[in-house]
């Protein structure tokens, strides 16, 4: 039963991530992107991270990959100026991609033949009885809380410079406050004036 | 052939899949009468008589709207892209139903009790935004494409403050896991999370708890575009937003996975904040009952908090005003963000140093 979910799922991930590449519109790809994502937290189930699987699907599937698709629809694409450079770029593309399957390789054997957490610490193994959202949370709230601190404050870090590079105020611009929208009475808001006949209104 | 039913394996795919037929039967059911109810209530408020004629009390209305739908052509736009346009609704009727997998209905009566299920609801919550998205750039029509666009920014930021609110919850329960959350809201009312959860000794906490599911329920009805929030499918500026292309059955599935997300929303709110399939007194005088009966009580009053809680949000549709959008970016932002942060630090405050147990 889990061997056939592992290769459906596996399946779907390879798949979906050949498709990413190949497909000719972008948006397909952005969605192909998305269907990765989706088998990968697949995958997490399976090896019994189920807190890691949904955390991917909130964080990337659920926020991420909508911001991505909504720039990719917005974003006008000429194909035929995109495909251009292809063999321009083949070498150096082919070098990154070289490297990064040798390094995947490396990984993967090293895990392979040393276990997971390499061979000084013991990996975690997942006592029964106690769900391994807690088991995450004993880790990296005990052992690891200055490295969690420091990427929380990396986040920090690059949400302020975000906001930093694209808050502008511009003078001379009606802002809508609400609070003085709702104190407004009718002495504040309007003033009564008696005209008489023939002399009009002036300021 | 009785070796081939003994087969654990066998067994359990039998039994998940008589579940899921059962709980996929209900929801279309309900489905069918909330819909008719949500439209009577707003008819009720506007002291017009809403749908009347097909039944008694227009009660088969539902049925008599789901044959005109499904014989209706289905037409596709010409400049549709073809395979994700009749996907999107697809989509979101599958994220809309996966979601009652977790949805405990009584003690043991769920599909699947997930250790992580609240975690599991905001990410297929989290998901349904795709259909969405998907049915509006592939309509290929300016109306249908704003409205996506739209809607997308809505749900992603109305996920964020749900998301903060849920973790009020899960920090008073201590777990992420939908039966248990439930189980600790058993006996008298005050132990509804609403009220603080934990009995009488915790009562101090009601007031943050009251308003984080004000905020919840706000929120709910922003995440499902429900109105004051219908800014996805606005009929003064977009028509119909996403929708406008759709016809036939793949409009159909669109509009029975909207509610679906409302009724789920529905139930998300009894479960987190009202105690579930509990009915507020101690049920320790039912011992002697048969489990079946016992469990079918609890989930009709299960259902019925459920009801109670559509009530509300077909109400919100009857009396308020629609929002704008700047207004709405403005309430999920600068509002409901900070608010659920300061919840959360008060709630895990509490937990710390105030809990009584």
């Amino acid at each position: 039963m889990q061997a056939i979910a592992f290769y459906l799922l596996a399946f779907a991930t390879i798949a979906a991530g050949l498709l990413v590449v190949s497909a000719k519109n972008p948006v397909h790809s952005v969605l192909f992107l998305i269907t990765a994502f989706f088998s990968a937290a697949g995958l997490f189930v399976l090896l019994g991270a189920e807190f890691l699987a949904m955390l991917l699907i909130v964080v990337y599937v659920g926020a991420v990959a909508v911001l991505f698709l909504f720039v990719v629809m917005m974003l006008d694409v000429d194909f035929t100026a995109l495909r251009q450079g292809f063999a321009q770029y083949l070498p150096i593309g082919g070098i990154v991609a070289g490297f990064l399957t040798l390094e995947m390789i490396f990984v993967a054997a090293t895990v392979a033949s040393h276990g997971a957490a390499g061979k000084n610490a013991t990996p975690m193994a997942s006592a029964p009885g106690i769900p391994n959202t807690e088991m995450i949370g004993r880790v990296l709230y005990t052992d690891y809380i200055f490295f969690f601190q420091l990427a929380g404050l990396v986040l920090l870090v690059a949400m302020i410079g975000a906001i930093v590079l694209t808050l502008r105020h511009k003078p001379g611009v009606k802002r809508q406050d609400i609070g003085k929208q709702i104190a407004r009475t009718p002495k504040t808001g309007m003033e009564i004036v008696q005209i008489k006949p023939g002399e009009g209104i002036s300021e | 052939m009785s070796a081939f039913f003994s087969n654990p394996a066998v067994t359990w795919t039998l039994l998940t899949t008589g579940g899921i037929l059962l709980v996929v039967v209900w929801v279309l059911l309900s489905l069918a009468f909330l819909l008719l109810a949500d439209r009577k209530i707003w008819a009720g408020v506007q002291m017009r008589k809403g749908p009347n004629v097909v039944g008694p009390f227009g009660l088969l209305q539902s049925f008599a709207d789901f044959g005109k739908f499904v014989l209706k052509e289905i037409i596709i736009p010409a400049g549709a892209d073809k395979v994700i346009f009749l996907l999107a609704p697809l989509l979101s009727l599958v994220l809309a139903f996966v979601g009652w997998a977790v949805i405990p209905f009584a003690p043991g009566w769920v599909v699947s009790n997930l250790n992580v299920g609240i975690l599991y609801l905001l990410a297929m919550s989290s998901l349904g935004v795709y259909g969405i998205i998907m049915g509006g750039w592939a309509s290929n029509s300016k109306y249908p494409f704003l409205g996506a666009l739209r809607s997308a920014a809505q749900m992603v930021s109305y996920e964020v403050s749900i998301g903060l609110i849920i973790i009020t919850v899960i920090l008073l329960a201590g777990t992420m896991n939908l039966s248990s959350i439930v189980d600790q809201q058993a006996g008298w009312i005050w132990n509804w999370n609403v009220f603080g959860g934990h009995g009488l000794k915790n009562i101090i906490l009601a007031p943050v708890m009251i308003i984080a599911m004000g905020m919840f329920f706000i929120s709910a009805l922003a995440e499902t575009n429900r109105p004051p929030f219908d800014l996805p499918e606005a009929e003064s500026e977009l028509v119909a937003g996403y929708q406008v292309e759709y016809s036939s059955t793949p409009y159909l599935l669109f509009m029975v996975a909207e509610y679906s997300n409302i009724v789920l929303m529905c139930a998300m709110i009894s479960v987190l904040f009202f105690g579930g399939w509990n009915p507020g007194f101690p049920i320790g005088f039912t011992a002697g009952w048969p489990p079946f009966l016992v469990n079918f009580l609890l989930a009709l009053v299960f259902y019925f908090k459920i009801v109670v809680a559509f009530f509300f949000i077909a109400m919100a549709k009857a009396i308020v005003p629609r929002y704008r959008y700047d207004q709405l970016m403005r309430l999920g932002w600068k509002v409901f963000l900070p608010m659920s942060l300061v919840l959360v630090m008060l709630v895990s405050a509490w937990r710390v140093f105030g809990l009584q147990t």
